[in-house]
C-alpha cells in the first residue's frame, strides 16, 4: 500500500465554534486512513483540558447568526440580529450564546467536541500541546487528558514537513 | 432501488457530519474483505461524503439511493 496521505493542523483558538473544525477534520482525515496531528497552541492549548469549558463569543464573530433552538421551525428559522454594543453588554450573553448553540447542535446530530476528540484519541491522531504556551499561561501536564505529547514549534514541524495538508486554524 | 444482501448494518439518522462518516470507518474496521455493509443516514451531505471517503479508503460503494431525505448506501469492504 502507498504512504498514507498526512494532515497537520495548527488549532490556535479556544471558543467553542473553533474548536469543532480541528477535531472534525481530524477525526475525519482519521477515518480516511490518514496520519494526523494537531498542534495546539495559544488560546486552542484549552481543548487539551480534561474537562472542555470552551464557550461561544458572539462578539467576536459578528457575522454569527443567533437563531433560537427551541419554538417552531419558523421561529427557529429567524435570525435575531444583536448589535455588538448589545451584546458586549448584556451580562451572561456568552452563556447563553453557548447554551443555545450547544442545544442547536445536539438538535442536528452533531457530535460534542468531547466525542469527538475521544475518536481522535481512538483513531491515533497526535495531540501535541504548546510546551511555550503552558509555561506562558501556566498550565501543567496533569491537567491534559491522556496521550497529550508535549513539544514545540519544531515537533509540530517534522511532522508537518511531510504533509500533504497543512491547516492553521 | 438496488438492494443487495449485506452482512452488517448501520443506522445513521439524525446524525450530522462528520459522524455518519467516522461510525461507517469504525464498523467497516469490525468486518472481513469483501462483506457489505449497509447504511441509512439523512444528513444531506452523507451522498458527497460517502462517495469521497469511499474512494480515499479504496472500499467499494455498490450502490446509493435517496428516498424522501433518507440515504440509503451499501459499501464492499475492500
Amino acid at each position: 500500500m502507498s504512504k498514507p496521505k498526512r494532515l497537520a493542523i495548527i488549532a490556535s483558538k479556544g471558543t467553542l465554534d473553533w474548536a469543532y473544525p480541528p477535531f472534525i477534520l481530524a477525526s475525519t482525515a482519521a477515518a480516511m486512513d490518514m496520519e494526523v496531528a494537531i498542534f495546539f497552541t495559544f488560546y486552542g492549548l484549552p481543548l487539551l483540558n480534561k474537562k472542555i469549558e470552551a464557550k461561544v463569543a458572539p462578539q467576536t464573530n459578528p457575522a454569527m447568526p443567533m437563531k433560537m433552538p427551541f419554538g417552531s421551525e419558523n421561529f427557529q428559522n429567524m435570525e435575531w440580529p444583536i448589535p455588538n454594543i448589545l451584546a458586549n453588554n448584556i451580562p451572561g450573553y456568552e452563556t447563553m450564546a453557548t447554551a443555545f448553540m450547544k442545544k442547536t447542535f445536539a438538535k442536528k446530530g452533531v457530535a460534542t467536541i468531547e466525542e469527538l476528540r475521544e475518536i481522535c484519541v481512538e483513531s491515533g491522531v497526535r495531540l501535541i500541546g504548546c510546551q511555550m504556551t503552558m509555561s506562558v499561561f501556566g498550565f501543567k501536564s496533569d491537567q491534559f487528558i491522556e496521550g497529550v505529547e508535549l513539544g514545540g514549534a519544531a515537533t509540530f514541524l517534522e511532522f508537518a514537513a511531510d504533509a500533504d495538508i497543512s491547516l492553521f486554524i | 432501488m438496488n438492494t443487495y444482501a449485506f452482512d452488517q448494518e448501520l443506522d445513521c439518522t439524525g446524525l450530522n457530519c462528520p459522524l455518519p462518516i467516522l461510525k461507517t470507518k469504525k464498523q467497516i474496521d469490525t468486518m472481513e474483505s469483501g462483506q457489505i455493509l449497509k447504511i441509512v443516514a439523512t444528513d444531506m451531505g452523507s451522498l458527497s461524503d460517502m462517495k469521497a471517503w469511499s474512494k480515499r479508503t479504496q472500499n467499494e460503494l455498490v450502490s446509493h439511493n435517496e428516498d424522501a431525505g433518507t440515504f440509503t448506501f451499501f459499501i464492499r469492504k475492500n
